[in-house]
């Protein structure tokens, strides 16, 4: 009789150890593609950034260094390759762009260029876009981690391995230091 | 998200199994009224209701949304149309997780509103009419597009609909009982009291009532969970663009609008659920036992009592601040992050109601497949496809030009395809 109790007290536990640990595995591949969708997006902006550098040019004839710095910051953020890496390079990128958008106020004939305003719409939703894989990429990283640190869910955690993930915070120095300008 | 998905799932399926045990038992009253000795025509009755609502699940469920946004009348348009549309609806597909993009579909009508459509995720469909595009902005635009998002993400356009069906169902077996009852069943049921037995007339008594009261139970107990579904959507809206000011002002707008409307619009009762405020309502300060939707006021007010977080939690709080006791979400909803700010609202996202009117015209001009021909005098001609001639005057200063035989062949591609 006793044998058959301890059975099914063992056949709950291992019942309730694989639906956490099924819980976690679901949850690290939700942060897993949560950061695959960040990366089409930084892609996409990467990709922008020529056209928009280009058709600026013949307008822009002061600002090379702006126009220079966006393309450096670029380089350096398509090398970047840990998580904490690109963040501060896209940070950076970030911080070149919202220059480039203030002076870009200076010149009423590239703002009034159809392929200008067409570029500017596609590069605010690709911005629009990165902060939103990046908004949904914290909150399933701060949901698995919540997880891995509370009980129960620690112990099976800690049993396979499960490592925290990463958040993704865009915060640079240089882009703290641009002024907010309100038009 | 996935935690409140998931009991959004569950709660819908209680729905669905509330619902369809109404209607299994209204089956059953109406049987046991018409012959109470006879079991046999009980057990018939059930069987056709089941059947009624089956058939009826299954037809729903067999490309309803096509059918849907064709009464809407909606037109599908591309990335190249409208690629400010296009990309908030990409903008909150990332939000939401939401792996889709869903189809995005235009209605042609100054009446600012928008509805989503979709049983499932992967079929889902966004609709948004002209005048919402030309009145609200970037940001509010936004928020409505995400609030359509969440009622695909949370699953309401499938049990929305599937119980919207089920009442139906509810409701067409009440007239048969009706009907049944003027033609002939009344002698018989009158019969079958053969008087003095009490517990009979009791049980008949409360057959005739489930009978009369069960459509009127579903359809209140279908509306309540629509407009809690309204609330949850606002919130997951929120909570998607982080910006609950947005949907507040957007609301403000769509339903400001709505109030000066004279003629009802062209929409069907199962879509009506599914819009941003309800086409067929007049703006009302409370929502009633019938309303799809709660009162649009009410709604601003929870939205705007938002101030420090854009969390679930701050809607959570902001509606409890504002209705006492009452609650829009359980707590296994609430299981996530509490740490989202609320975001400032994006420069430039007004580029003024003016141009966005023209946008929207010529974006309606690119459906319908106009040609636009450029006059000299700075005059732009929109030639329909229509249009068969191959000669136009020019309607300002009268240069007749001859059409280009390019054009010509894209207009007459055009008449071609809309027959």
């Amino acid at each position: 009789m006793e044998w058959i109790i301890v059975l099914i007290v063992v056949a709950v536990l291992a019942v309730w150890i694989i639906s956490m640990y099924n819980g976690l595995v679901r949850l690290r591949n939700q942060v897993r593609n949560a950061w695959s969708q960040i990366d089409v997006q930084l892609k996409r902006r990467h990709d922008l950034i020529p056209n928009l550098v280009e058709t600026a040019k013949g307008y822009m004839t002061h600002e090379r260094e702006t126009l220079e710095s966006i393309t450096k910051a670029r380089a350096a953020a398509m090398d970047a390759k840990s998580v904490g890496d690109t963040a501060k390079a896209e940070g950076q990128l970030q911080g070149a762009l919202s220059k480039f958008y203030l002076v870009v106020e200076n010149y009423p004939d590239l703002k009034a260029n159809q392929n200008f305003l067409s570029l500017q719409e596609e590069l605010t939703s690709t911005e629009n876009k990165v902060g939103f894989s990046r908004q949904f990429y914290n909150d399933q990283v701060m949901q698995l981690n919540n997880r891995i640190e509370s009980v129960p869910t620690n112990i099976v955690a800690g049993l396979f391995r499960f490592e925290k993930s990463e958040f993704f915070e865009l915060q640079s120095p240089a882009e703290r230091a641009v002024p907010k300008v309100s038009f | 998200m996935f935690e409140l998905i998931r009991a959004n799932k569950r709660k819908s399926a209680w729905l669905i199994a509330v619902l369809g045990s109404i209607l299994i038992g209204v089956g059953y009253a109406i049987g046991f009224l018409l012959a109470p000795e006879d079991p046999a025509v009980s057990a018939l009755f059930v069987i056709i209701a089941v059947v009624i609502w089956i058939g009826m699940l299954l037809a729903s469920m067999a490309g309803g949304e096509k059918i849907l946004l064709k009464t809407a009348k909606a037109r599908e348009i591309q990335k190249a149309d409208a690629p400010q549309l296009y990309n908030i609806v990409e903008e909150m597909c990332i939000a939401s997780g939401l792996s889709t993009v869903p189809k995005v579909y235009i209605i042609d009508t100054p009446d600012p509103n928008a509805f989503a459509v979709g049983l499932k995720p992967e079929r889902a469909a966004v609709a948004v009419t002209t005048g919402l595009m030309a009145k609200l902005n970037r940001d509010e635009l936004q928020n409505v597009v995400a609030h359509e998002i969440a009622h695909i993400n949370n699953r309401d356009t499938l049990f929305m609909t599937l119980a919207g069906v089920t009442v139906g169902a509810i409701i067409i077996l009440g007239e048969l009982f009706w009907r049944s009852m003027l033609f002939g069943g009344r002698g018989r049921s009158s019969g079958g009291g053969r008087g003095g037995n009490q517990g009979a007339a009791v049980v008949m008594i409360v057959a005739v009532l489930m009978a009369i009261l069960a459509p009127i139970l579903a359809r209140m107990l279908y509306f309540a969970c629509s407009r809690r579904r309204e609330y949850l959507a606002d919130a997951c809206a929120a909570q998607y663009t982080r910006y609950p000011e947005g949907l507040a002002s957007a609301l403000d707008k769509i339903s400001g609008q709505a109030a000066q409307r004279t003629k009802k619009a062209e929409t069907s009762q199962v879509l009506a659920p599914m819009y941003i405020i309800n086409p067929l309502a007049a703006r009302s300060r409370k929502a009633g036992w019938f309303s799809t939707h709660p009162a649009t006021d009410d709604r601003i007010r929870v939205l705007r009592g938002m101030t420090s977080s854009a969390s679930l939690e701050a809607y959570e709080q902001a509606y409890r601040a504002l209705h006492g006791k009452e609650s829009v979400m359980t707590p296994s909803m609430l299981k996530q992050s509490k740490d989202q700010s609320v975001r400032d609202a994006s420069k430039d996202a007004d580029a003024g109601t003016q141009r966005q009117w023209r946008e929207v015209q010529d974006l309606l001009h690119k459906v319908d497949q106009y040609a636009v021909l450029a006059c000299a005098c700075g005059m732009k001609m929109k030639l329909p496809p229509e249009y068969d001639q191959e000669k136009v005057a020019c309607p300002k200063c009268g240069r007749a030009h001859p059409l280009p035989p390019e054009m010509l062949a894209a207009l007459a591609a055009a008449r071609m395809g809309r027959k």
